[in-house]
């Protein structure tokens, strides 16, 4: 196949050039939607529980109300991503596909190690040009793990995590009631809290709760935990009456080829 | 001065009761001067798809056209018409393969899947997904369409209903946006076909 | 060497002159709205107060303000400013009335605003003001101004971090512009107006990360100012 229809794998640079030039000229770059956050993990008696905001905004404007940031990575693993909304799902996913194709090269389960190794490496090559703040936690053959991976390629593993924008926030609770040996209702009210405290206090996260619990042999994903800020009904009706907005139809529709009807070529002599 | 700031548009789709519409102004700007009064925004991609791209206006010719290849390479391909979340996907990923060195394009997406239910999504310029349940919006005036669609829309309208909707929030946003404006397209997709509209406004 | 004996000698070290940086303004963020109605006049602000980051300053950070018993009005910017400015304008309606043994009017205190704006051409109040009440005759009037003074006397405006989102849906509202049949020179009734002003607020909520916590809402009629309070969302 030709290469112009066959899209090479990796990243293309052939606008940057063009970008750059335009930036000198002083027409400033766009902004990317960032997901200004409050994601969370931490390890209870039975395994992990993750927990994230539903709130992405571009600038001080809110871009999507109810946005999904725990990212599936493999049937034992998930990921809170914080940072720039694509870089966070691009990377995840890739790093999904790569984990199902090592569980199939190997035969097992892959392991949460594996999953933090192929993310921090990945991230560490683009030397935190790939924004991309994780909060990755599963459950292997070796019990349950919990790590936070930077946008520069540095990891930690912690019993209890915090990160984006709300991470003050939800580390304050977390920090004043976490414990060795949570149950399973203590860990969620725990996780619920501390993404409360971000969406309440942090003007980045807003919306609703996520929640993921992990264990063992199971994973039962929270979609929407609390929904702690429906809107209440509006005052009035806004709908129009038939008819209030004068229009044209136009001639001709646009035509779903988008071939111009130009007039035909001049084939004589 | 942002370049994405550099052209005008004012994008926006909304959903319906088994319908969507998407709606754009007609402004081709360079900064502060017109240019142009007619330039096309939303594209059709399918029957029962349709593009706003909202950006650098050579990107949007571009984008376009790679995305009509991609579009027409799959129908050959699978032997089928693309549905708008698979090209919505497709969308992102031509986006963000291009992470350091980006299209300045950010589009909208509205179409009616196979089952006649609607969908919507915004993108921003590396292709991050944006899906909504009610409406979206890109351009310059996009915090202006934003204000007027939180409040103007509501849901369950039916074709007409929208139509008179997402009229008057593109009318009412685009008069207080310099670089938008000079007449707007409404396009509304139903399960029985595509009604094509053009609307006049503010000529300044 | 003591430092004693150094000085003794003349020697002196360079002085070095430290830039701390200090900046005047602070954007504290927020949104207010104006609407002018027949016999009544509408001013609404949030109360929430920030600076531009993502933390919360207070959530209970009054920007309207009740002038007199036929007058309002409503800021944005920065609080410390219009704090001081509010205060100005109390006292020189204070001063006013006790040369002129009465009330200063609507208008000469919409120009007074302006004036106190103005004499601060070259070090302004970071304040965008929205200043609203009635008229002799009893009809509402609502004025916006720059930082440094321009006045406009308006149907409607609002002002802040969710001004481009609460306008667009006042002039539909208000103006009906664009909509076949329509009045577009009526004035909506109080009842609207309350409504407008909330459904608006609750909007911009909605998308803007710095409006939310309480809506004040202030309205002036013949009888005098009424104030009403609803709870915004909080995230």
């Amino acid at each position: 196949m030709s290469p112009i229809l066959e899209s090479a794998a990796g990243f293309k640079f052939d606008n940057v050039k063009r970008n750059q030039l335009l930036s000198e000229k002083g027409n400033a770059a766009p902004r990317a939607t960032k997901t200004g956050t409050t994601i969370v993990g931490l390890i209870f008696k039975d395994g992990i529980i993750l927990g994230a905001d539903t709130r992405a905004t571009s600038g001080p404007i809110v871009a999507d109300k109810n946005c999904e940031k725990i990212h599936y990575l493999a049937p034992n693993m998930y990921c809170c991503g914080a940072g720039t909304a694509a870089d966070t799902e691009f990377t995840t996913s890739m790093a999904s596909s790569q984990l199902a194709l090592h569980s199939l090269n190997t035969g097992r389960e892959a392991r949460v190690a594996t999953a933090m190794t192929m993310l921090k490496q990945y991230l560490f090559r683009y030397q935190g040009h790939i924004g991309a703040y994780l909060v990755l936690g599963g459950y292997d053959v070796t019990g349950p793990h919990l790590y936070t991976i930077h946008a520069h390629g540095s990891t930690d593993k912690l019993p209890f995590v915090t990160m984006g924008s709300g991470s003050l926030a939800a580390m304050s609770v977390f920090e004043s009631r976490w414990r060795a040996g949570l149950s399973r209702e203590e860990g969620i009210e725990l996780v619920k809290d501390a993404i409360e405290a971000g969406i309440f206090n942090d003007l980045g996260s807003g919306s609703n709760v996520d929640v993921c619990v992990i264990t063992r042999n199971n994973v039962e994903y929270l979609r929407n935990y609390v929904m702690p800020n429906e809107r209440v009904e509006k005052e009035q009706s806004y709908k129009f009456a038939p008819g209030t907005t004068e229009f044209i139809v136009p001639k001709p529709p646009a035509t779903l080829s988008g071939e111009e009807e130009g007039t035909a070529m001049d084939v004589s002599a | 001065m942002s370049i994405m700031e550099y052209c005008g548009a004012a994008i926006v789709a909304m959903v319906g009761k088994d319908c969507v519409a998407i709606a754009s102004d007609k402004r081709l700007g360079q900064q502060q001067l017109t240019v142009d009064m007619e330039f096309q925004k939303v594209f059709p991609i399918t029957e029962r798809t349709y593009i706003g791209l909202s950006g650098l206006a050579t990107d949007v010719k571009t984008l376009h056209d790679r995305l009509r290849m991609r579009v027409n390479l799959y129908k050959h391909r699978e032997e089928r018409v693309i549905e708008p979340k698979t090209f919505t996907h497709l969308l992102s990923h031509m986006l963000y393969e291009r992470r350091f060195g980006s299209y300045f394009i950010s589009p909208v997406v509205a179409g009616l899947d196979k089952n006649n239910r609607p969908y919507i999504c915004a993108l921003d310029t590396i292709g991050c997904i944006d899906s909504s349940s009610d409406f979206v919006v890109c351009g310059t005036a996009a915090t202006n369409l934003y204000g007027a669609c939180e409040s103007l829309w509501e849901p369950d309208l039916g074709p007409e209903e929208l139509f008179e909707t997402i009229s008057q929030t593109l009318l009412s946003s685009i008069d207080r946006d310099a670089m938008s404006g000079w007449g707007a397209v409404v396009h509304i997709i139903t399960p029985s076909g595509v009604i094509t509209r053009d609307l006049k406004s503010r000529m300044d | 060497m003591s430092s004693l004996l150094s000085h003794e000698i003349g020697y002196s070290a360079p002085i070095e002159v430290h830039n701390h940086g200090f900046s005047p303004y602070v954007n504290n963020e927020g949104t207010s709205l104006g609407i002018c109605g027949e016999d009544f006049v509408l001013v609404a602000s949030d109360t929430r107060q920030s600076n531009g980051g993502y933390s919360i300053n207070a959530r209970r950070s009054p920007k309207a303000f009740e002038l007199s018993n036929r007058t309002v009005i409503a800021t944005t910017g920065c609080a410390a400013d219009a704090k001081q400015l509010v205060e100005d304008m109390e006292q020189r309606a204070q001063y006013y009335v006790h040369k002129h043994g009465r009330e200063m009017s609507t208008p000469a205190m919409a120009q007074v605003l302006s004036q106190l704006l103005y004499t601060r051409r070259f070090f302004p109040y970071y304040v965008f003001p929205i200043f609203a009440g009635l008229d002799a005759k009893g009809k509402g009037a609502v004025y916006n101004y720059d930082a440094i003074g321009n006045i406009e006397c308006v149907s409607h405006y609002a002002y802040g971090s969710a001004a481009a989102l609460l306008q667009p849906f006042l002039d539909n509202q208000i103006n009906k512009a664009h909509q076949r049949g329509a009045d577009t020179t009526a004035k909506p009734s109080r009842a609207q107006a309350v409504k407008l002003a909330i459904d608006a607020f609750t909007s911009a909520t909605e998308r803007d990360i710095y409006t939310g916590d309480w809506l004040e809402i202030f309205i002036v009629d013949s009888e005098g100012v009424h104030k009403l309070t609803r709870e915004l969302k909080h995230d």
